[in-house]
């Protein structure tokens, strides 16, 4: 390849890259700023508004509702993701192009629509009430596919040769998997499981919808503060932890994956 | 001496001989979750669209009509709503793939394998950075004494306060490592071999990238179009956050739903980005773009 042509590529990465990183250090340091309005540039700092936040009550409250919300998601999910990527990697079968569609289904089909149809459907076809449970099965439901695009990638590199010889060797199935296949599969489920946490956690569309009412995840918080004057620096605060904290589960997926999935999230 | 097996073998060898059965039994959670959950719930809302509010009660009344579809397409509001949400999508899908494929080529063919890695993690880690904060930190970023003025303002410029543009800005923000991490895979299984070849018969750079690079990534590209295009359609919460005061489809549905109390109308709008969704789901299945997902 040229060199003018190097040269600029090197720069859209660049360019791309502080465009991608410059809003959420402007967040970072707004979190710091002591400017309760956050004029530009910052005046002065101060760390008021952490110590205020560590001890907001609605906002820890709300973080705990995610975390629960998130944990219960991802255990669903990983269990039902496994086992369509077992279906679908190791058979084949009448309507497989149509079910690998239908996991694609929830995140492809915009977020207010999976939340309006299914908020529909508690209500009036199962007669719930909006609660947490409503909103783990409404989250469970686009987190599948999380997991199930991770097993799925692991499960085509594996391919079945490790397994025949475990089965040749006089093994069974139980111990196959037991032995073989759950032990390879184990960091692709803990990149899907972390992933699908995450991507639960930030959900803020279809948990508008499927969530119980005075009941509060921390992007529904944050959203509800967000215009709240006397309640900026605190979001403020909240964002700039989130950036941070956010940064966690993805280093974590992507060493345990592996480079399998080299996409992430919704993808 | 004849061996006895252990039960936990007989039962193993039992679904062994029964690989229907095995199928069968991986198949029936996640087919009644999605299967019968998901995608009824969707049959539901496709009903619910052609029913109706009572306008005193509020409550929802069953009667079959297409009333709701007919406002919809002849109300000038919603059309406008329509081709302005559809616009948008269409924008942002368009600027984040210009923006994203010369960035995920230098990640996959001039970054090192140790600095691809780097790379991909700081493509990612934004993405998981939350929703709400990245919308919020455009908004403190457009506000009128935010950053972009104050960068613009030397220069006799101003920022373009909140609108349609920043709604555009905001969400090809949101989605863009939605767009560079799939072409970026792409990119990745392409031969550099056969961009080298293009090279030595003579073809210059952008004949290479026209006839050679683009064709083959072009999978990779709609991939990542589904989700920039998909997200856009349906967002209400940045339009909220930066938009001013001009709708998107979503907005229309959230508020029937909230205020008006008029499912049934919302039913039928969140119709639009659905048929929109499956006609180009359906287009793009040849490209073999839902195998790169």
């Amino acid at each position: 390849m040229s060199k003018p042509a190097r040269v600029l590529l090197w720069t859209a990465l660049g360019a791309g890259f502080a465009v991608i990183y410059f809003p959420l250090l402007v967040v970072l340091l707004n979190s710091v700023n002591a400017d309760t309005t956050f004029g530009w540039p910052p005046k002065s700092f101060t760390l008021e508004w952490w110590g205020r936040a560590i001890t907001n009550e609605g906002a820890l409250h709300a973080l705990w509702t995610s975390v629960i919300a998130g944990l219960s998601a991802t255990a669903i999910a990983l269990v039902l993701g496994t086992m369509a990527a077992f279906a679908l990697q190791k058979y084949r079968f009448f309507g497989r192009n149509s079910l690998s569609l239908l996991v694609i289904l929830p995140i492809a089909l915009p977020g207010i629509v999976t939340g309006i149809a299914l908020n529909n459907a508690f209500r009036t076809i199962f007669g719930l009430d909006l609660g947490l449970m409503t909103a783990i099965v409404a989250h469970a439901t686009f987190c599948i596919v999380v997991v199930f695009n991770n097993v799925v990638a692991r499960l085509r590199r594996m391919g079945g040769n490790l397994e025949e010889a475990s089965m040749d060797l006089g093994a069974d199935g139980m111990t196959t998997f037991r032995l073989v296949t759950f032990p390879m599969l184990r960091s692709a489920l803990l990149a899907g499981g972390l992933l699908a946490f995450a991507l639960s956690f930030d959900e803020i569309i279809v948990t508008t919808f499927t969530l119980g009412t005075g009941m509060e995840t921390l992007p529904i918080w944050i959203y509800n503060n967000l215009f709240r004057p006397n309640q900026a620096p605190v979001v403020n605060v909240v964002a700039a932890v989130l950036i941070i904290v956010s940064t966690v589960p993805v280093y974590l997926a992507q060493r345990l994956s592996g480079g399998d999935s080299s996409s992430g999230g919704r993808i | 001496m004849t061996a006895v097996s252990p039960p936990s073998h007989r039962i193993s060898a039992f679904f062994h001989r029964k690989p229907k059965l095995r199928l069968g039994l991986l198949l029936t959670a996640p087919m009644l979750w999605l299967g019968l959950a998901y995608l009824g719930a969707l049959a539901a809302l496709f009903i619910t669209a052609f029913w109706s509010t009572d306008v005193f009660t509020g409550k929802v009344v069953t009667d079959w009509s297409f009333d709701n579809f007919v406002t919809l397409f002849s109300d000038s509001v919603y059309r406008t709503i329509t081709f302005r949400t559809v616009g948008i999508a269409l924008l942002v899908t368009v600027i984040d793939a210009v923006i994203a494929f010369p960035m995920a080529f230098a990640m996959a063919k001039l970054a090192s394998p140790r600095a691809q890695r780097l790379l991909v993690i700081m493509v990612m880690t934004p993405l998981w950075a939350s929703y709400l904060v990245k919308a919020y930190a455009w908004r403190t970023l457009l506000s009128g004494n935010g950053v972009l003025n104050w960068l613009l303002n030397p220069l006799g410029l101003s920022g373009p306060g909140y609108g349609v543009t920043a709604t555009v800005i905001t969400l090809s923000y949101l989605w863009l490592p939605y767009m560079i991490l799939p072409i970026y895979a792409g990119l990745e299984k392409l031969p550099t071999s056969l961009v080298d070849a293009s090279g030595d018969l003579g073809a210059k750079s952008f004949r290479t990238f026209r006839s050679v690079i683009l064709p083959l990534t072009f999978p990779a590209i709609v991939a990542g179009s589904i989700f920039t295009f998909s997200l856009s359609l349906g967002d209400y919460i940045a339009v909220k956050i930066v938009g001013g005061t001009s709708q998107m489809l979503g907005n229309v549905v959230y508020d029937n739903i909230g205020a008006a109390n008029n499912l049934p109308f919302a039913a039928t709008v969140a119709t639009v980005p659905v048929v929109i969704m499956l006609v180009y789901l359906a287009a793009v299945r040849r490209t073999g773009a839902l195998d790169n997902l």
